[in-house]
C-alpha cells in the first residue's frame, strides 16, 4: 500500500501508537446489555470510537417462510452502517461489503447457539454501526454474543471477537482508522473462549505464517480480556434479580 | 386488540390514560447532545421508551436546477427491524418515507434554515445537509423523537472544512462555523381513538388508535406543517383545538433543546 | 477423579460458564454436559440440591411445556379445533374435542365457542419433539375469557407475580376487585373496571421492574390500598 493524501508520515511514534497505546493494547471497551425494551435481547458497546448496537428477535416464526428448518432454528445475521456512521455519508441499505459481513458474523456466532433446541423458528440478529472507527465487524460479534445471551436463547459459550493485524512491519492488536487503512495487514478473528475454537478468521495483506501465528496468539489472548467484559455487562444487568429467584426456587410455585 | 381498545377509550372518557397519563402529558422527554462523533452535529432523543437517534452529514454538491443558489437538505429514515419486531429488513417503505418527509416538511417549510447562507458558489457548489433518522427503540410516537432529535442534530452541526480547490470535504478539519437556526420548530403528534385526542401515544395506543394529526409549530406560535394519519376522521373543531394545543405543548419541549 | 463445585449457589452464571466438574453431578435446568464437565447454556441463577446442579434462567422468551397453564389468543377457526398463539414461536392447537365441556357437533359453527382474538385459558397437554403443542380447556377452571386486557410480561418473572402459594396474585384480586388470571407464558389476563384494570397493569409492570427488590410486597400493598 502506498502513500495516500491524508495518510499519516508514522503509525508508530517513539515506539507507540499514534492514539497512545502499546502494541497489544486494547482501546477501551464498554459493554451494555440490554438497551433496546422491544428485542428479545441487545447490547451497545463501544470500543475506541467504534460504536455498535445489536437487537435479537428470537426464537420467533419463521420469515419468510422458505428459511424454516425443521430440526433447528434459522439464523439470520443482518449487518448494517448508519449513514453518519462514516466520514463520507454511507448510503443506507446492503451494500456486497454488509452482506459479507452480515454472512460472516452468522458464521461466527452459529457454532455457539444450540440451534438445535429451536426447531422450526428464526433467530434474527440485527446489528447497526452507529460510529465507525476500524474493528467493526469483531465489535458486532462480539455485542451480538451478548445479545443473544440477554435474548436468552441457549448456547454453548459466548463469542469474542477482535482484529489484529501488522503496521510498519510491527504486530499490533484492535487496528483503529489509520492503521486499518494504512497498515500492511489486517486479520479479525472470533473465538468461543472455553475451548479456545476459533469461529471468524480473516485476512487481507501480507503476512508470513510465523507472523499469523503470532497474530492469532495475541488475538486469543485479547479475546479473553474481551470475554471479561461480556460476562460482566452480564452480570451487571442480572445481578439483582437472584433475590426474587430465591423465593421460587424455594418453594417451587409454579 | 379490540378489547385493548375498548379499555383505552373507556380510561380516555376519564382523561386517563393506561400508563396513568393525563391525555396531554407527554412521557419523560430527554435529549443528548452529539453521540455520535462521525456525524457533523447529532442527538439522541427518548419520549418514554421510544429512542431516536439522528446524525447530520454535510456534504458539496451541485445545487438543483430551479434553486441555483440553495443549499439542499435531504432527509431520510431507516426503520431499523431491531427497534419493533413488526419492522422488517429492507428499503424503506410508507411509513419510513412518511416519517422522513414529515420531519423534513417541518423544517423546511418553517424557514428555520437560511439555504441561501448554505450557497458556496451559484449554480456550481452548495452545502447538502444530510438528515439521517434511526429509530433504536419504537414505543410510539416515532414522529415527534425524529423531528427533535432531527432539529437537535442541526443545531449542534458544525461545518466541516471545504476544500475549493481539491473539491473535497475534509471530514477531519472542523471550521468553526455553526448551523444557524433562525428559531426552532417542534412537532407534536396527537392519536384519537373512540373521540377522544390525546398526545405522545405509546405503541400500544398506536396500534389501537384510528387517526393521528402531527403539527409542527414555531416559536411565536405560527404553524409551519400539518399531517393527517391513519383512517380515521377528525372534526374541524378538533384540528384547531389541536393547534392550539401544539403551541402550548411545542413551547414545553422547545424548553428541553440545550 | 475429581469432584467439584466452581460456583457458589444461588451465584449468577452465563452461557458456557463452567458450573461443576464430576460424573456424580446431574444438570438440570438450563444446565448441560460436556465430557465431565457442567456448564450453564443461558444466564441463570445456580441451585444446587445434592446432586442435581440447576440453572434457572433469568430471560428467554416462552417455551410451551406439557402441564403449563397458559392464556393464549385465538388466531385461527378451522375445522378440527382452533390455532392459538401462546406467546411462543410455536403456535398451538386446540383440537375440537378439547374446547370446552360442552359437547360440540360436527359440523358446528366453531366461532360460537371461540371467535378470532379470543382469550382461552388453557392446559398444554402435549409438546412433541418437534414442538408441535396440544392445548386443552375442556376442564374447569380452563374456559373463555370474556372482555378484559391482556397484558405480557417476562416470563421468568410471572412466579413472582403469582407469589409464594400465589400470595401475591390473590393479594392483587383481593384488594383491587378484578379478576386476574395468570399464564406460565407470560401473559396475564385482567378483567375490572377500566381504572381497577390499569391500577392491576402499574402493579404488574411494578412487580416486573422490581422483582429482584426487597419489600417488594409491602410496597405492591401501599399500591392497592392507595385510593385513587
Amino acid at each position: 500500500m502506498g502513500k495516500h493524501a491524508g495518510a499519516p508520515d508514522k503509525l508508530i511514534v517513539s515506539g507507540k501508537r499514534l492514539d497512545g497505546r502499546k502494541f497489544n493494547e486494547l482501546r477501551p471497551l464498554t459493554i451494555k446489555a440490554g438497551v433496546i425494551p422491544n428485542a428479545d435481547g441487545s447490547c451497545s458497546l463501544q470500543l475506541g470510537e467504534t460504536q455498535v448496537l445489536v437487537g435479537v428477535y428470537g426464537p420467533r416464526e419463521v420469515f419468510p417462510r422458505h428459511m424454516t428448518i425443521q430440526d433447528r432454528a434459522a439464523l439470520e445475521c443482518i449487518y448494517g452502517m448508519a449513514a453518519f456512521s462514516t466520514s463520507d455519508r454511507a448510503r443506507p441499505g446492503p451494500s456486497r461489503r454488509s452482506t459479507e459481513i452480515s454472512k460472516v458474523i452468522a458464521d461466527a456466532l452459529a457454532p455457539a447457539i444450540m440451534l438445535e433446541k429451536y426447531p422450526r423458528t428464526k433467530i434474527d440478529v440485527y446489528i447497526e454501526v452507529m460510529n465507525a472507527n476500524a474493528g467493526t465487524r469483531t465489535a458486532a460479534i462480539t455485542a451480538a454474543a451478548v445479545a443473544l445471551a440477554d435474548a436468552g436463547i441457549e448456547m454453548r459459550d459466548l463469542v469474542a471477537s477482535v482484529a489484529a493485524g501488522k503496521i510498519e512491519d510491527e504486530l499490533v492488536l484492535d487496528l483503529f482508522e489509520p492503521e486499518d487503512n494504512y497498515g500492511e495487514a489486517d486479520m479479525p478473528l472470533a473465538m468461543m473462549p472455553r475451548k479456545k475454537d476459533i469461529t471468524l478468521l480473516q485476512m487481507d495483506g501480507n503476512l508470513s505464517p510465523e507472523e499469523i501465528k503470532k497474530l492469532i496468539e495475541m488475538s486469543m489472548k485479547a479475546c479473553e480480556e474481551i470475554y471479561e467484559a461480556q460476562k460482566a455487562a452480564l452480570k451487571e444487568k442480572y445481578k439483582v434479580s437472584s433475590e426474587s429467584v430465591e423465593e421460587e426456587a424455594e418453594d417451587g410455585a409454579a | 386488540m379490540e378489547q385493548l381498545k375498548a379499555h383505552i377509550i373507556a380510561l380516555l372518557e376519564k382523561g386517563k390514560r393506561h400508563d396513568g397519563r393525563d391525555a396531554m402529558d407527554y412521557r419523560e422527554v430527554s435529549v443528548e447532545n452529539n453521540p455520535i462523533p462521525r456525524a457533523n452535529g447529532s442527538a439522541r432523543v427518548k419520549m418514554g421508551n421510544t429512542e431516536v437517534i439522528v446524525g447530520v452529514k454535510l456534504d458539496v454538491d451541485v445545487p438543483f436546477p430551479d434553486t441555483p443558489e440553495e443549499g439542499i437538505l435531504m432527509v431520510n429514515a431507516e426503520l431499523m427491524p431491531m427497534s419493533n419486531p413488526d419492522f422488517e429488513p429492507g428499503p424503506p417503505r410508507a411509513e419510513a418515507i412518511e416519517l422522513s418527509r414529515v420531519v423534513d416538511r417541518g423544517i423546511r417549510e418553517s424557514s428555520c434554515i437560511d439555504f441561501g447562507k448554505l450557497c458556496i458558489k451559484p449554480k456550481e457548489k452548495v452545502w447538502v445537509v444530510f438528515v439521517d433518522i434511526y429509530p433504536i427503540n419504537d414505543d410510539g410516537n416515532l414522529l415527534d423523537a425524529s423531528a427533535l432529535a432531527a432539529i437537535t442534530a442541526l443545531k449542534n452541526t458544525v461545518f466541516p472544512k471545504y476544500d475549493e480547490k481539491e473539491d473535497a470535504v475534509l471530514y477531519k478539519e472542523l471550521t468553526k462555523k455553526k448551523m444557524e437556526l433562525e428559531f426552532i420548530p417542534i412537532l407534536t403528534t396527537f392519536g384519537k381513538v373512540g373521540g377522544h385526542l390525546f398526545a405522545d401515544f405509546d405503541l400500544l395506543e398506536q396500534h389501537s388508535m384510528d387517526a393521528r394529526l402531527s403539527i409542527s409549530c414555531l416559536p411565536d406560535g405560527g404553524i409551519a406543517a400539518m399531517q393527517k394519519g391513519g383512517f380515521g376522521t377528525f372534526t374541524e373543531e378538533e384540528i384547531l383545538n389541536l393547534v392550539d394545543l401544539a403551541v402550548i405543548k411545542g413551547k414545553e419541549i422547545r424548553k428541553l433543546i440545550k | 477423579m475429581s469432584e467439584k463445585l466452581y460456583v457458589a449457589d444461588r451465584a449468577i452464571v452465563i452461557p458456557g460458564e463452567l458450573i461443576a466438574e464430576g460424573i456424580e453431578f446431574l444438570p438440570s435446568g438450563k444446565a448441560f454436559r460436556d465430557g465431565d464437565k457442567i456448564y450453564a447454556s443461558t444466564i441463570g441463577m445456580v441451585s444446587v440440591k445434592g446432586r442435581v446442579v440447576k440453572v434457572i434462567p433469568l430471560t428467554g422468551r416462552y417455551m410451551p411445556r406439557k402441564g403449563d397453564i397458559v392464556i393464549g389468543k385465538i388466531t385461527a377457526v378451522l375445522a378440527g379445533g382452533w390455532s392459538v398463539d401462546v406467546n411462543s414461536a410455536y403456535a398451538a392447537d386446540l383440537p375440537l374435542a378439547e374446547g370446552t365441556s360442552e359437547f360440540i357437533p360436527r359440523g358446528a359453527d366453531l366461532s360460537r365457542f371461540f371467535d378470532l382474538n379470543d382469550y382461552v385459558f388453557a392446559e398444554i397437554t402435549n409438546v412433541t419433539e418437534t414442538k408441535f403443542v396440544k392445548l386443552s380447556a375442556s376442564r374447569r377452571p380452563y374456559r373463555r375469557l370474556k372482555g378484559g386486557i391482556l397484558i405480557g410480561i417476562s416470563p421468568v418473572k410471572i412466579p413472582r407475580v403469582i407469589g409464594k402459594q400465589g400470595s401475591m396474585v390473590k393479594m392483587i384480586k383481593d384488594a383491587s376487585g378484578c379478576d386476574v388470571v395468570v399464564g406460565q407464558n407470560g401473559w396475564i389476563w385482567i378483567k375490572g373496571t377500566p381504572e381497577t384494570e390499569a391500577k392491576v397493569e402499574a402493579i404488574i409492570k411494578k412487580i416486573e421492574r422490581e422483582a429482584h427488590m426487597k419489600g417488594l410486597t409491602d410496597k405492591i400493598k401501599a399500591m392497592l390500598e392507595a385510593k385513587e
